[in-house]
């Protein structure tokens, strides 16, 4: 049925391999850009086939493992190299080829003229491979596999322009983030194998196998302990409070890297995670908070860093943490469904945003130098009034940064809501519920607020770099338009497949297809819930779901009136804000200090514990142990050395004594 | 025909002459001679058992010790001599380049 399913990881790879070892020989851009493009395209062109295959089939055998070799096989343990399709699954291929392809395409225009412009592609396209191996493995070890994969892709990347420290410094710090989250998976792994092996002998690593037999977990307990230590994993992968701190540091990268890997793809392999596993989650009321509340805290807290931000990338960044946040509160909530859905929508707007923020860097950058200035070109205290320099861009931004502001008719409306409400609604959480909501949606009206600042600074007002750099900037070719335009399109539409249950009834009656189509994946926890309805019960009031919609609306728009008066009709206020509160500025700007937080608890400690094994334990145990037995076996043979006299009389005489001695004692034995 | 003890005597007598020169002497062509001399004692004692018990096999084994022994007294000969044309010397002290 899925035959081909194998050349969705395998282009890549192959791209991979030829740029990886040829491409400094190629030479020619065209030819490497496009083999890296024509890979990723190819994918998705079987990624299409494979879910409109999917899609003829009835929803309830919408499953199918595709092997393509044994990869381990020990005892009881069996983990083999094929590919699990079920709609959760495609419609991740179908996001990580589609905007990979998009992105591979655009990096073409932008990378143009890079030193390394073979290695670069090479990178993306292991990164796609290892991608394509996260989300289709059909067992946790294969996952884990591409899930360390684009962890090294992203190290690589970011550490791109490796010359500049702050880059190389920056990838360190996103690796080591991240293993400290892959250390959790891998307990997770080995707590959940030995748990179903040792008590009901299910030794089984294959979520199909996993979750037919979820049935068997208990609610809590060793449950609460294997999705924690998973949920960890996904905190590092998808920078989540506490391991979030390496993203924004991240945007040392190329920018169609951040769209691609920080943004769109990569860290949302967390969310991913979850929803594939949600059969174990459900069954952890305690872990639920814990997501449902760290992914509403990091939604919350990343926005306030967000407006404060001068960087037009770094802004973007904590917004991606902060939208992050709102697909785990999604995950939390025991709304999967909505978390995927957001995933994809996000995946549309934020790739959009960051490539049309790539554009205006590259011709910031592009004018600035062609005016010998040394300003910032990333810096939006640079720019304004791109908008008439740059309209396709300008609209393409426009449009994704309405879609992420929640404005209803945008896709991010109705992911967004569709999560708020469910935030509220859900049967988990009980008092936590409003809380849950209320930082949802202030999240949402600071998320209006500081996208629609970047825009206002960045297109609106008045040009702040000189004049003669001015007359340089100018509209981006269009193999890097070209993506904008689809990705703005997407922003646009993309919602219309998952349109809330209460919307469609009062327009005629459209279902919601993304949560249909996805209910599959979902079914265990559906029953699992349908078991406990009677503990739990959620809310369902049509009215209320309406009024919760409007009220989101409205912090969303007033957050947008908030920036257009800030930052257009009265461009005062922020200074003399600063000036009032020149702490809470400081404490903002600069992150809340977190990152210095984490250097005096946990860096500088593990810094000085370095040392001290480096100039104590080493220098001194390890050193001192090699170093006596060398200096022992040099004093005994300083010794004997003085048995070589070099005399030949001595020997003579030695032997003849030995002779004697022998002879006397055979003699008189 | 002297009796059997005579000639092992003789040979003990040569042997332990030989020995002693090996052990005491410096110059490497007295040492070399004095190895002849235990080699000759040797074969001595050979020949008188072979002769004493009837068996051939004792004078067969002398024919190997005379060849071996021409064998090395052309090497150590030849030995001796570069020895010589590097140190101007023969005395067997003066070779201990082994040593450390």
């Amino acid at each position: 049925m899925f035959d081909n399913v194998w050349l969705i990881p395998i282009l890549p790879l192959i791209g991979f391999l030829i740029n990886g070892l040829l491409g400094k020989k190629i030479k020619n851009e065209t030819v490497i850009g496009g083999i890296a493009a024509g890979a990723v395209l190819g994918s998705f062109v079987v990624s299409c086939m494979t879910i409109l295959k999917l899609l003829s089939l009835p929803s309830t055998e919408r499953v199918a493992e595709v092997k393509i070799f044994s990869w381990i096989t020990s005892g009881t343990f069996n983990a083999d190299v094929a590919f699990l399709i079920d709609p959760l699954s495609c419609i991740m291929i179908m996001i990580v080829s589609g905007v990979g392809f998009l992105i591979h395409l655009y990096s073409i225009g932008y990378m143009h003229g890079e030193e390394g412009f073979y290695r670069y592609f090479a990178y993306l396209n292991l990164f796609t491979f290892s991608m394509f191996l996260l989300v289709l493995g059909n067992n946790l070890l294969l996952m884990f596999v591409g899930w360390e994969g684009v962890g090294l892709c992203s190290y690589l990347l970011i550490g791109y322009y490796f010359h500049k420290k702050s880059a190389g410094d920056a990838g360190k710090k996103a690796f080591v983030m991240n293993r400290v989250g892959d250390f959790g998976f891998l307990l997770g792994l080995f707590t959940l194998f030995w748990y179903m092996g040792s008590t009901h002998n299910i030794w089984t690593i294959r979520f199909t196998e996993m979750a037919a037999s979820s049935h068997l977990l208990p609610t809590g307990g060793i449950v609460t302990v294997i999705t924690l230590c998973f949920f960890l994993g996904a905190t590092g992968k998808s920078a989540q409070i506490p391991l979030y701190t390496w993203l924004p540091d991240a945007m040392e990268g190329p920018t169609p890297v951040s769209a691609l890997i920080h943004a769109a793809t990569m860290v949302t392999a967390g969310v991913y995670m979850i929803a594939r596993m949600n059969y174990l989650f459900i069954r952890s009321p305690e872990t639920l908070t814990v997501i449902a509340v760290i992914g509403a805290c990091t939604a919350l807290f990343a926005a306030t860093i967000g407006t404060a931000q001068n960087d037009i990338k770094r802004v973007l960044a904590y917004s991606t943490v902060s939208q992050l946040g709102y697909m785990f509160l999604a995950m939390g909530v025991g709304a999967f469904g909505a978390g995927i859905f957001h995933l994809m929508t996000h995946a549309f707007f934020k790739a959009c945003l960051f490539l049309g923020s790539g554009a205006v860097i590259h011709s910031m950058h592009g004018a600035l130098h062609h005016a010998h200035s040394h300003d910032d070109a990333q810096d939006m205290r640079n720019m304004g009034g791109l908008k008439s320099k740059m309209p396709l861009t300008f609209a393409t931004f426009l449009l994704a940064t309405i879609a992420i502001a929640g404005i209803p008719g945008f896709s991010g409306f109705f992911s967004k809501d569709e999560i708020l409400w469910q935030a509220f609604s859900n049967p988990h959480h009980g008092n936590l519920n409003l809380l849950l909501w209320g930082m949802g949606a202030v999240a949402a009206g600071l998320t209006a607020f500081y996208m629609f600042r970047l825009v206002f600074m960045t297109f609106f007002g008045e040009c702040r770099i000189t004049p003669k750099a001015k007359d340089h900037l100018h509209e981006s070719p269009m193999v890097i338009v070209f993506p904008l335009i689809v990705l703005a399109g997407l922003s646009v539409v993309g919602g219309y497949i998952g349109i809330p249950k209460v919307i469609g009834e009062v327009v005629g009656g459209i279902p919601n297809y993304f949560e249909h189509y996805l209910s599959p994946v979902f079914k265990y926890s559906e029953e699992y819930m349908a078991e406990h309805a009677s503990a739990h019960a959620g809310v369902h009031n049509v009215a209320l779901e309406w009024g919760l919609m409007g009220t989101s609306v409205l912090i969303a728009l007033i957050g947008i009136t908030i920036a257009y008066t800030l930052y257009v009709a009265n461009t005062g206020i922020p200074a003399r804000f600063t000036a009032a509160f020149p702490a809470l500025h400081r404490a903002v700007y600069n992150k809340w200090y977190i990152d210095e937080l984490y250097d005096f608890i946990i860096v500088n400690p593990c810094k000085a514990f370095g040392q001290f094994l480096w100039k104590g334990f080493d220098v001194v145990i390890v050193d001192g142990a090699v170093n006596g037995v060398a200096n022992t076996v040099m004093a005994f043979s300083g010794l004997f050395r003085l048995m070589q006299t070099g005399l030949l009389s001595n020997y003579a005489w030695s032997m003849a004594f030995g002779v004697v001695v022998m002879l006397s004692y055979f003699i008189l034995k | 025909m002297a009796n059997l003890n005579s000639y092992l005597i003789i040979s003990a007598i040569l042997f332990s002459i030989g020995t002693v020169g090996v052990l005491t002497r410096k110059n490497a062509i007295v040492i070399f001679m004095c190895i002849e001399l235990m080699l000759n004692a040797v074969n001595l004692t050979f020949v008188a058992l072979s002769r004493h018990l009837g068996n051939l096999d004792g004078q067969v084994f002398v024919f190997f010790i005379m060849t071996v022994a021409a064998a090395e007294a052309a090497v150590g000969l030849a030995l001796m001599i570069s020895f010589y044309n590097n140190k101007e010397s023969i005395d067997v002290d003066d070779v201990h380049l082994m040593k450390w």
